[in-house]
């Protein structure tokens, strides 16, 4: 259900599309002539093309500071070139190595702990048959998707953190408090358990839908040929989310390096800088907090370069198994 | 605190005939995992609004957050509504809240319509122009380079353009513009109406649940922002309520006169509780969301998920 005419990713949730290759070229129109039949319809681009013009491709350009020695009073055009000397610098500093570290290894766990966690409660919610249950349920999971991250982080704090619910009640128990806001250690699987509350809910949007769109004489007819509820889960289900299986997970991949930034900002004090520090965080206070523009640029760029990379490859995976990912070939 | 109950009667039930009946145990585990489900998530909001209401008296009580409503009192809503600060920092966020989402549905609507006509001049270039700022692009410190130096540092429009378009957004707007019955916008055609005219005649009140869900995703994006706030406005009188909560909140900065700390002790000199006090920021940050999410999320099922099915 992925991939949609345009060869480029419709939104997870929503592939629907007009199933008509739209062969461009108006009929016997030459190229004034289609501008000016549609000059409405490019108008109504522009707004959105300008912003994203100065926004996004404006700062792609300033990407070229990662080459140069950045000096604040020259600007992008009179600072000097310097080659690869920021990335050289980059890769020989042991602080961006940790970051880049710590990065991939909550990108595992989550990977591990999180990705699952939708597809099993979709599988749940699906199961429950009253309507008026479901969609009561499906209001609730939903809700903290549309929390802020200093939201969801105030919330943990008060009921995990040194002076909230849970040490409150071992302490009037006598017994040993556990301090899980605070402990480097265990980072990783806070800031998964901070994701899983506020995302795990709302990811099952996209499964539901996969499941909505496998059709019901399936299940009759295994039902028929005596297949258990069990059997026609894994030979009937799970084939039909597959494919949203795999797009997620690669759209996962190409995200792997953009992990957790405002979690790692916000809690950055509460844990120490050696835990919370991810490449956007590295870029950030290298870059900006630092002052140190053309390196923490070069940190920025090393990441976009492997995100892209990472989600090309995990593509390519994705064709081999037979699916679509995030484009078709 | 909610629990849910799944049905016990086969009649009213919409199982398929084909389908087993579950069995006790199956059917006693699932309501179990969906009970724990709803409580992790609606205890802490629970006692997070409840703690706000509450006074010094019960929070010594409780020892902390309040789980069962004991004393209430609006006292902490009085001192902060008498606060400089977060009265501003309310006043800040929603109207960047308004303006901005404002500003993003017209710039998205407007894209979205104008690349669902399928064979249009350009749309393909012009999408993949947007859709190529989806998997790459400067980085934060480039994009601070620009916004600073278009005058956007210490200024409120870095808290609006630089992310007042959502290539998401405008994707999904475009998939539900481009499945409006072709039928009724050729026979507008022929009525002599031009784009402008079929995008708000017809496009737009058929696409009322799709806008609501749009509409909710960007509101809580400006609401919810904090970041944005903490590069571009060093001032703290400028700040909008979610960085004044990070700040002094969970940060545990104090913020003046108005004892807020983080170790929720009690000062001498106050009336209320620190705790209640943070605790009632922090709903007054969560209250429009839940005020407002109601409304929208039936749209949720009805508008979004179709589209999905759909495909």
């Amino acid at each position: 259900m992925a991939a949609i005419d345009d060869g480029v990713a419709a939104p997870p949730a929503l592939s629907s599309q007009p199933s008509a290759k739209a062969a461009s070229g108006g009929r016997g129109l030459n190229w004034w002539g289609r501008l000016k039949r549609d000059r409405s319809l490019v108008i109504m681009t522009l707004p959105a093309v300008i912003l994203l013009a100065v926004f996004s491709y404006g700062p792609m350009f300033g990407l070229i500071t990662a080459f140069q020695a950045y000096d604040i009073y020259n600007g992008v055009a009179g600072s000097p070139f310097v080659g690869f000397d920021q990335f050289q610098r980059l890769f020989s500093d042991p602080l961006f190595w940790h970051a880049l570290e710590n990065t991939l290894v909550l990108s595992a766990v989550q990977l591990v702990l999180y990705f699952p966690i939708p597809i099993v409660l979709a599988l749940l919610l699906n199961s429950i048959m009253s309507s008026k249950v479901r969609s009561f349920v499906q209001a609730i999971v939903y809700l903290p998707h549309f929390f802020g991250w200093v939201l969801v982080v105030v919330v943990f704090q008060e009921m995990l953190g040194g002076a909230g619910a849970l040490n409150m009640f071992l302490r009037q128990h006598d017994m040993a408090t556990w301090n899980i806001m605070t402990n480097p250690d265990t980072f990783k699987y806070l800031v998964t358990a901070q994701a899983v509350w506020k995302e795990a809910g709302w990811g099952i949007v996209v499964f539901l839908a996969a499941l909505a769109a496998i059709d019901s004489s399936l299940y009759e007819a295994a039902a028929a040929d005596g297949a258990n509820r069990w059997r026609r889960l894994w030979h009937i289900t799970l084939p039909g989310m597959r494919g949203v299986i795999v797009l997620l997970l690669v759209l996962r991949l190409g995200n792997a390096l953009s992990i957790g930034f405002e979690q790692f900002i916000l809690q950055r004090l509460a844990v120490g800088r050696d835990a919370a520090e991810v490449l956007d965080t590295f870029a950030y206070n290298y870059g900006l907090v630092g002052n140190n523009i053309s390196y923490g640029t070069a940190a920025g760029l090393f990441k976009g370069i492997v995100s892209v990379a990472l989600l090309l490859a995990a593509n390519k995976v994705a064709h081999k198994f037979g699916e679509d990912g995030f484009y078709r070939r | 605190m909610t629990t849910t109950t799944l049905p016990r009667n086969r009649r009213t039930s919409n199982r398929p005939p084909w389908e087993e009946k579950p069995t006790a145990l199956g059917q006693g585990a699932k309501t179990l995992i969906i009970t724990i489900v709803l409580a992790v998530i609606a205890v802490p909001i629970y006692s997070v609004v409840l703690t706000s209401f509450s006074t010094q008296a019960s929070i010594n009580r409780a020892g902390g957050l309040v789980m069962i409503p004991d004393e209430l009192t609006t006292q902490a809503y009085k001192e902060i509504f008498s606060n400089q600060l977060i009265v501003h920092s309310l006043l800040v966020s929603l109207t960047i809240t308004v303006l901005g989402t404002a500003l993003s549905m017209v710039v998205s609507v407007l894209a979205a319509y104008g690349l669902s006509r399928s064979r249009s001049f350009a749309h393909r270039p012009i999408l993949m122009f947007m859709i190529v700022t989806m998997f790459f692009g400067g980085g934060l410190v480039p994009t601070f380079l620009v916004v600073a130096g278009l005058g956007g540092y210490d200024n409120y429009w870095s808290q609006i353009l630089p992310g007042a378009v959502a290539v998401f957004n405008i994707l999904v707007l475009r998939s539900f513009f481009s499945s409006t019955s072709p039928e009724l916008i050729d026979a507008a055609k022929i009525d002599g109406a031009g784009d402008w005219r079929i995008l708000w005649s017809i496009v737009l009140p058929t696409s009322k649940a799709v806008l609501a869900v749009i509409t909710l995703f960007y509101a809580v994006g400006y609401w919810n922002n904090f970041f944005a706030a903490q590069l571009y406005l060093p001032d703290n009188g400028m700040w909008p309520l979610p960085q004044v909560v990070n700040t002094y909140v969970l940060q545990g900065n104090s913020m003046p006169g108005s004892g807020i700390t983080n170790t929720g002790q009690y000062f001498g000199h106050q009336q209320v509780s620190p705790l209640t006090i943070q605790m009632a920021v922090v709903t007054l940050t969560l209250l429009p969301i839940l005020i407002v999410y109601p409304f929208v999320q039936k749209h949720f099922t009805k508008g979004v998920m179709i589209g999905a099915v759909k495909g």
